[in-house]
């Protein structure tokens, strides 16, 4: 072996070795986003307050679904989730009304890069309960824009309402699909060389007759058409009611009649 | 210290020589599958270092006057190679350059043709599609590619096709056609009128499972308004470089509505878009290379989509 590739050899050692200390010296996002998200308080293990399912592999980076569930729901007063790596790491943050027995919601976010992602349950004591996972973005062809930008537009603000039969006895389960682009506001165009303007949905609230289930305050990391099914307690409302905001000042509405209301 | 370094060379050299030699791309083979109608055939795989990003096929059509290129290749390197062995066939000047959607396998290579008189012809989306994805699509592949996309750039169309225009390359038609949302957002076809030679870019899969970037709704219909054409042979974006018409859109068809077909059936059930993807298409697996990498993306967001539908 010559003395070239000697040294060219032991260049690439120390070039895959600065490699592999770069991956693992990443700084995690996530002390930051306690501090950012959460003000700094002390966030316990999940200890059965909130499971978080999530693809250990996202199938479509920009249709993750991801789903939290609390046992005890009526011990849980709200729950954020945080894509870690995302440009914009709060995702979507839920507050459940008092009686409204939310013990499974699942939306679906866009996940930028491999990340840890985490369900944070707020107890009504106050306390902070975690669960993270892992997942990976499957990266390549699936662009953040969105598939048909001209359809997206044409739609704005359509909603669609679907009750399922609730595995749960006296509980029921239903889906609330909103169209909106939830452009990030991060996609710049190479030619005129500005952003297209963000325009997501930052606000939902879903009602049953007067009781709120649920609202959520959201962010860019929810997909394009924002969708959210969960299950709750009836209160023998005959309507379920949506109020939806933008942040460019779009306000949306949408009422139905429950199927199988008494 | 000598035979310390002798041993960390030994460790390393195989992927020393994969990860940091200098990688060559396999020769570029062009054919002359129909009269001055030329075909590469892509490798029906993920776009990689080792190939250049050469998994789709190309094309080209010689006139009397001058050529026009039918999609370009993954990388500038393969836009290179493409042109050298163009050049090896026809002296003629190349006068078009048609991007048949602005997926990076199609467009990456364009950076090879550009100079004086060529026109890059496109979707009437096509300039969109490409400004809100090229960044995203040159920064993804780099971590993938590393050095085989030196030098590849984002090329955009001058001439924009809205519905269907025809272009001349001397006592020779190209007839271009602009589709709905299929494959993707800015899928254009072109056909040799001469020859009856076809090039469908994406919107026909051959062996490669079919890609939904699209619409799935919108893929099945345009997949059905292509078996119109009149044709005698296709060269489709993935798979064999020449296939017969319309016969090679059976397969995709099939794929496309047992997929529509069962997420339908899923969302009536009430399964949630995580199990759908993990059922829906499955019969077809041993059909498709690739199934593995794209089927469970087609249906999570073929779900999404028929979602929608019904009242």
């Amino acid at each position: 072996m010559s003395k070239k590739m000697r040294a060219a050899a032991l260049g690439a050692f120390f070039l895959a070795a600065s490699a592999a200390f770069a991956e693992t010296a990443a700084p995690d996002p996530w002390p930051g986003l306690v501090t950012d998200i959460f003000q700094g308080r002390a966030i316990a293990p999940a200890d059965g307050t909130v499971s978080l399912d999530a693809p250990k592999r996202a199938e479509d980076a920009a249709i993750v679904p991801m789903s939290m569930r609390f046992p005890d729901p009526g011990k849980v007063k709200g729950a954020t989730l945080v894509i870690d790596q995302n440009p914009m790491p709060m995702a979507a943050s839920f507050t459940f009304g008092e009686k409204a027995g939310v013990d499974f919601i699942e939306t679906r976010v866009r996940v930028n890069s491999y990340t840890n992602v985490h369900a944070v349950a707020e107890t009504r004591d106050g306390k902070l309960h975690a669960e993270a996972t892992f997942v990976k973005a499957s990266g390549g062809c699936s662009a953040p824009a969105g598939k048909d930008p001209d359809e997206a537009t044409a739609n704005l603000g359509k909603m669609k309402y679907r009750e399922f039969k609730s595995a749960v006895a006296g509980k029921r389960e239903a889906q609330i699909m909103i169209r909106h682009p939830n452009n990030s506001g991060l996609q710049m165009d190479q030619i005129t060389r500005a952003y297209t303007p963000a325009h997501y949905i930052d606000a939902v609230e879903v009602w049953q007759g007067d009781d709120m289930i649920f609202k959520m305050e959201g962010g860019i990391s929810l997909s394009e058409d924002p969708n959210f099914r969960f299950t709750y307690a009836p209160n023998a409302a005959k309507t379920i009611r949506v109020l939806a905001h933008d942040n460019q000042g779009g306000a949306y509405k949408a009422e139905w009649p429950i199927a199988d209301a008494s | 210290m000598l035979r310390r370094i002798a041993h960390i060379v030994a460790v390393l050299a195989p992927s020393f020589f994969s990860a940091f030699g200098a990688i060559a791309q396999a020769p570029f083979a062009l054919k002359e599958i129909a009269s001055g109608v030329y075909a590469h055939q892509g490798e029906t795989s993920l776009m990689n270092r080792e190939n250049f990003g050469g998994i789709a096929n190309l094309g080209a059509v010689a006139g009397d006057d001058c050529v026009a290129v039918i999609d370009t290749g993954g990388s500038l390197e393969q836009g290179k190679a493409f042109l050298a062995a163009l050049r090896a066939k026809t002296q003629k000047p190349i006068c078009y350059v048609i991007n048949t959607h602005a997926h990076p396998d199609h467009v990456f290579g364009n950076g090879a043709f550009v100079g004086a008189g060529v026109v890059f012809a496109g979707h009437k989306n096509l300039p969109r599609a490409l400004s809100l994805r090229g960044e995203h699509y040159l920064a993804a592949f780099r971590q993938i590619m590393g050095d085989a996309l030196d030098g590849t750039t984002i090329v955009a169309p001058t001439l924009t096709i809205a519905d269907s225009t025809a272009i001349d390359l001397g006592g020779r038609r190209i007839v271009l056609q602009a589709w709905r949302t299929a494959h993707s957002e800015a899928d254009l076809t072109a056909l040799d009128e001469k020859t009856g030679t076809l090039f469908a870019g994406d919107l026909l899969f051959l062996q490669h499972v079919p890609v939904v970037d699209g619409s799935l709704l919108g893929f099945l219909d345009v997949a059905d308004r292509l078996a119109d054409i009149k044709a005698t042979r296709v060269v489709p974006g993935h798979g064999p470089m020449v296939a017969p018409w319309p016969k090679a859109l059976e397969d995709e068809r099939a794929y496309l509505t047992r997929l529509t077909a069962d997420l339908r059936a899923a969302i009536r059930k009430g399964e949630s878009v995580k199990e759908a993807a993990r059922t829906a298409g499955e019969e077809e697996r041993p059909k498709w290379k690739l199934f593995e990498d794209y089927n469970a993306r087609n249906a999570t967001a073929g779900f999404a989509e028929l979602e929608w539908e019904g009242p």
